[in-house]
């Protein structure tokens, strides 16, 4: 169901949320993995308010995310830049009960750029490697995973509706750790950043991979409402181990079952399909 | 026990050596560097590991268990020479074990064997190979002589060989690169970047060689204690000034202005984490490490208070 959002401000809430936070913390306030409270409460503070004030996301269908344990939340890009992941964190951190951190995977560049590097591993979003997913998955940690990649960010906006093609070593991970995927649909992060073109050469300037200029030039995203679609989890048969025919079947499944939540959520975004009809589709079990 | 120490005059080397002689063990050892004030009971052969003497004592003591601790690093000795201390030394250890019956060689390896880079996974577990050189070939002897060290596990089959990748060591003796890196009252760090350190306290480094010629696992392993921490943190608690300043500037200052000389490698290593996974050495043997990584730092900071503090009667 999607949650009211009452005009406070965020950073009593934050600090709140932080503190409930179910991970095993030392003294200073860090993980293992290096995880920090201190700059978890300082970034959610700042995404805090543009998940509640500037986008106004609608978070859908939250208690299909587990409550404790392993997962993997399996979703379609949508933005020019990680928008997506930050609202999808900020949606679980805040409106989820209890709150989780969902741990993203991201691209291999980050780790070498000063200040992103340090701000992303100390709020668990860690360089995209197996090892890596493997190893929060066996912390019972949840995993965000957008299996479109990079070329899913590189989406232009005439195609911010569509999915392209699925990586599938998601799959064999969630079969070989025994872990529920819970599908996801992010929608809105296209209208935000318009991206007209990818700007390859300029983000080589800047270190990174491209850059999306949109109709006004910078990336910088509009105040649209944006939505997350959170469905429910999918047990998958298997142990990682299986021919590539059927992991593509099962990553094919999965993107199927992606599409539908983003129609589910196209629809309501239209006024086709009220709150409540969602939250009933979203609860409805799947296997 | 009999138990040969080579490297036994080091600041590791002579507590392995007081812990074992304690727990009833015949202890000599071999460096080219004397130890006065050896307890009782521990023999230091003054010879260089490479030369026909150390066979002598190897034949006259016939050891039942080896500790190979003599191998330096990039910052006690430079170029050839460590190369043949690091490889020649190594090398002669596991020739003599052979030689002479040795049933257990254990060599005590550092996680720096992994390389810092930023492609490189958080935790590091033993089968991965070592990705540092390119960047850092400082290191390459002692990468060398930990492979050279594995070998003997398909080479030598009656000797039981435990090659240990220990992380960082942080105590009251200040002993190690880590300790010797933040030793003064700044610690430079990389703009922009705050890397976990993972560092165990000596006195459970001398735990975990004790709980290794016990238990005798066969293999490579990593060990590590607590969790790792922020190099932000551990400035802060050991009650030092980081000093974050950008990379191109910061590999020019070093060495000067009061700041620790490294190469331009070893700024790799305070850029990105070296953390190694030690669940596999904690199943082979039961280990656990006792001191916490609090308890590490405030006994570092007591013994090396921050030199401006230091005239005024200690850190308080």
């Amino acid at each position: 169901m999607a949650k009211p959002h009452p005009d406070t401000s965020v950073t009593s809430e934050v600090r709140a949320r932080v503190e409930a936070l179910d991970l095993p913390f030392n003294r200073y306030g860090t993980d293992a993995f290096g995880v920090s409270r201190p700059h978890l409460r300082q970034v959610l503070r700042t995404s805090g308010w543009f998940y509640r004030h500037y986008f106004r996301v609608r978070a859908h269908g939250l208690t299909n995310v587990p409550n404790r344990g392993r997962a993997m939340l399996v979703g379609n890009h949508s933005g020019g830049v990680a928008l997506d992941a930050g609202m999808v964190i900020t949606s679980l951190m805040l409106d989820h009960d209890p709150p989780r951190l969902a741990h993203g995977m991201i691209e291999k560049f980050i780790a070498n750029v000063p200040f992103a590097s340090k701000w992303a591993s100390r709020c668990g979003q860690f360089t995209g490697l197996p090892e890596h997913a493997l190893r929060l998955l066996e912390a019972e940690r949840l995993l965000l995973v957008f299996p479109e990649g990079a070329n899913g960010t590189a989406k232009l906006f005439p195609q911010r509706h569509a999915l392209v093609k699925f990586g599938t070593g998601f799959m064999r991970l969630a079969l070989q750790t025994r872990s529920p995927i819970v599908p996801l649909a992010f929608l809105g992060g296209g209208d935000a950043i318009p991206t007209v073109h990818n700007a390859y050469g300029l983000g080589k300037l800047f270190g990174v991979p491209y850059l999306p200029i949109t109709p006004y030039g910078v990336p910088v995203p509009l105040p649209v409402r944006l939505d997350v679609l959170y469905g429910a989890p999918m047990l998958f048969e298997g142990d990682g181990s299986e021919d590539d025919e059927i992991i593509a079947e099962q990553v094919e499944r999965m993107k199927k079952r992606i599409a539908e939540l983003m129609d589910l959520g196209t629809a309501f975004r239209r006024g086709e399909l009220r709150a409540r009809e969602l939250a009933d589709l979203l609860t409805e079990t799947r296997s | 026990m009999k138990v040969l120490i080579p490297g036994i005059s080091g600041t590791l080397g002579q507590q392995l050596a007081t812990r074992l002689v304690e727990l009833g063990h015949v202890v000599e050892g071999i460096d080219s560097r004397p130890w006065p004030g050896a307890p009782n009971g521990v023999t230091v052969h003054l010879v260089d590991l490479r030369k026909r003497a150390t066979e002598d004592v190897f034949r006259r003591l016939r050891p039942d268990a080896v500790v190979h601790m003599a191998t330096v690093n990039h910052l006690a000795e430079r170029g050839e020479e460590r190369h043949r201390i690091n490889l020649g030394g190594t090398r002669a250890v596991f020739e003599h074990c052979k030689a002479w019956g040795v049933a257990h060689c254990v060599f005590v390896g550092r996680h720096t064997y992994y390389g810092a880079s930023p492609e490189s996974p958080l935790y590091h577990s033993e089968d991965e190979p070592p990705m540092g050189l390119s960047t850092f070939p400082e290191l390459a002897d002692l990468v060398a002589s930990d492979l050279y060290a594995g070998s003997a596990l398909w080479r030598l089959p009656e000797l039981t060989t435990t090659v240990l990748r220990f992380c960082y060591t942080l105590g009251p003796t200040g002993h190690g690169t880590l300790a010797t890196f933040i030793r003064g009252g700044m610690v430079p760090a990389v703009l922009g970047f705050d890397p976990l350190f993972q560092f165990m306290h000596e006195s459970d480094v001398v735990l975990a060689l004790v709980t290794a010629l016990e238990k005798r696992p066969r293999g490579v392993f990593n060990v590590a204690g607590p969790q790792p921490i922020p190099l932000s943190i551990l400035a802060r608690e050991t009650g030092r000034r980081l000093m974050p300043i950008p990379e191109p500037i910061l590999g020019r200052m070093l060495g000067h202005f009061g700041l620790p000389k490294l190469s331009p490698g070893a700024l790799a290593h305070i850029k990105y984490a070296i953390v190694v996974d030690s669940s596999a050495f904690r199943r082979a043997t039961g280990f656990t490490h006792l001191v916490d990584e609090a308890q590490a730092m405030f006994e570092y900071r007591q013994a090396f208070p921050h030199p401006s503090r230091r005239s005024h009667g200690g850190d308080r």
